[in-house]
């Protein structure tokens, strides 16, 4: 059989990146922070976001990294996909993430964050009329996501279920 | 600009002694425990960003077997304990004697589990008392958590209040090597991740203002 050697974009933490196909997009460890990809099948054209935190008025200075949040990174997102090519009707998103990795009672509100990643991740997609065509969030777990452009899948892989693909 | 990029060299050092005087103390408990000579390396003080901070454990997917605590009181923030599912493994077999426990396939043993707890908590607690001490500070550490899993999953959480504020975040770092080990030498990994509000406290009680 013969390997075709695809090249695999790493995304980091409160990052965003962009892929044409045949490569691949990755982003490693997702705790709370929720991973978005957003595409377009036909133009073979993805973004992946890496969301730390929902909303950007949580920060606490004026010079912020706008990949950090949902409210400001998934707009660049969108924006560059359609800079580029993409169609605006026949975009797409799938996400995964949003778990609470840490259970104890506290009152400390950053313990719910990935519920709130998920929430405003969902908002934005909606405000931008992109249908979220599937999804695998809350939990307990870290995630290792990878979104294919020849297939249009999300492969997901957790350290005690194994791997599925959405 | 976030005081994180203007520290000082002089106040970089302090927070390594704030280190020292921790760890040291985790360091001394930590070799009671297992009746061995346990050394530590001299803390480092890292300003790091977060995909750098994942990347001191071996890489984001990377899977860790971490005890997390919250540090409540004057000067809060969070604190992870970090060692490899092998090392681990090590230290649950010379603590409790049970020769089969593995972190390869859960459900892991309950009494295994229960020792590595145990063991962040004592650790933990000895380096969170030496430095209430050392800065005259009230911290009171919250139930440690135990996690195995990938390290940025885990991580991340403890970067959270930082993160409203900055992209990098101050470690103060510290690695433990068990000697005299016929096998490998078991490493362990002290991250102390002060909240953003805590670091002029720490100062100010150390007189060093700026």
């Amino acid at each position: 059989m013969l390997t075709e050697t695809k090249e695999i974009i790493k995304v980091g933490i409160a990052d965003l990146k962009f892929a044409k196909s045949p490569e691949v997009l990755r982003t490693s460890g997702l705790g709370s922070c929720v991973g978005v990809v957003v595409y377009d099948l036909t133009m073979k054209i993805a973004g992946m976001s890496h969301v730390m935190l929902p909303n950007s008025s949580l920060s606490k200075r004026s010079d912020l990294n706008q990949l950090k949040y949902a409210d400001t990174a998934l707009p660049i997102l969108i924006e560059h996909l359609l800079k580029e090519g993409a169609r605006k009707y026949a975009l797409k998103a799938k996400i995964a993430g949003g778990a609470q990795m840490f259970s104890f009672s506290s009152s400390n509100d950053m313990l719910r964050v990935g519920k709130r990643n998920e929430e405003a991740v969902k908002m934005m997609l909606e405000q931008y009329r992109i249908p979220l065509v599937s999804e695998d969030v809350g939990g307990s777990s870290g995630r290792t996501i990878e979104f294919s452009l020849d297939t249009g899948m999300l492969n997901i892989r957790t350290v005690n279920s194994g791997e599925k693909q959405i | 600009m976030s005081f994180i990029e203007s520290l000082t060299a002089y106040q970089l050092d302090t927070l390594k002694e704030v280190g020292n005087i921790g760890s040291g103390n985790a360091a001394t408990s930590l070799s009671t425990l297992l009746n061995r000579k346990v050394d530590m390396t001299v803390p480092a003080v890292r300003v790091v960003g977060f995909d750098e901070m994942m990347d001191l454990v071996g890489g984001p997917d990377k899977i860790i077997v971490s005890v997390y605590l919250r540090i409540q009181g004057e000067a809060p923030g969070n604190m992870f304990f970090v060692l490899s599912p092998p090392e681990a493994e090590v230290f649950v077999k010379e603590m409790t004697g049970i020769d089969n426990f593995n972190l390869e396939n859960p459900p892991f043993d309950e009494m295994g589990l229960s020792a590595l707890q145990e063991l962040g908590n004592i650790l933990a607690g000895s380096y969170l008392s030496a430095l209430s001490d050392f800065i005259k500070v009230l911290l009171q550490p919250s139930v440690p958590l135990l996690h195995i899993d990938m390290a940025a999953a885990i991580l991340t959480q403890g970067l959270m209040e930082l993160s409203q504020e900055s992209d990098y975040a101050i470690i103060i770092d510290t690695i433990i090597n068990e000697e005299g080990n016929n096998s490998e030498p078991i490493k362990g990994h002290f991250f102390l991740l002060p909240d953003p509000e805590s670091f002029p406290k720490i100062f100010d009680r150390l007189g060093v203002t700026s």
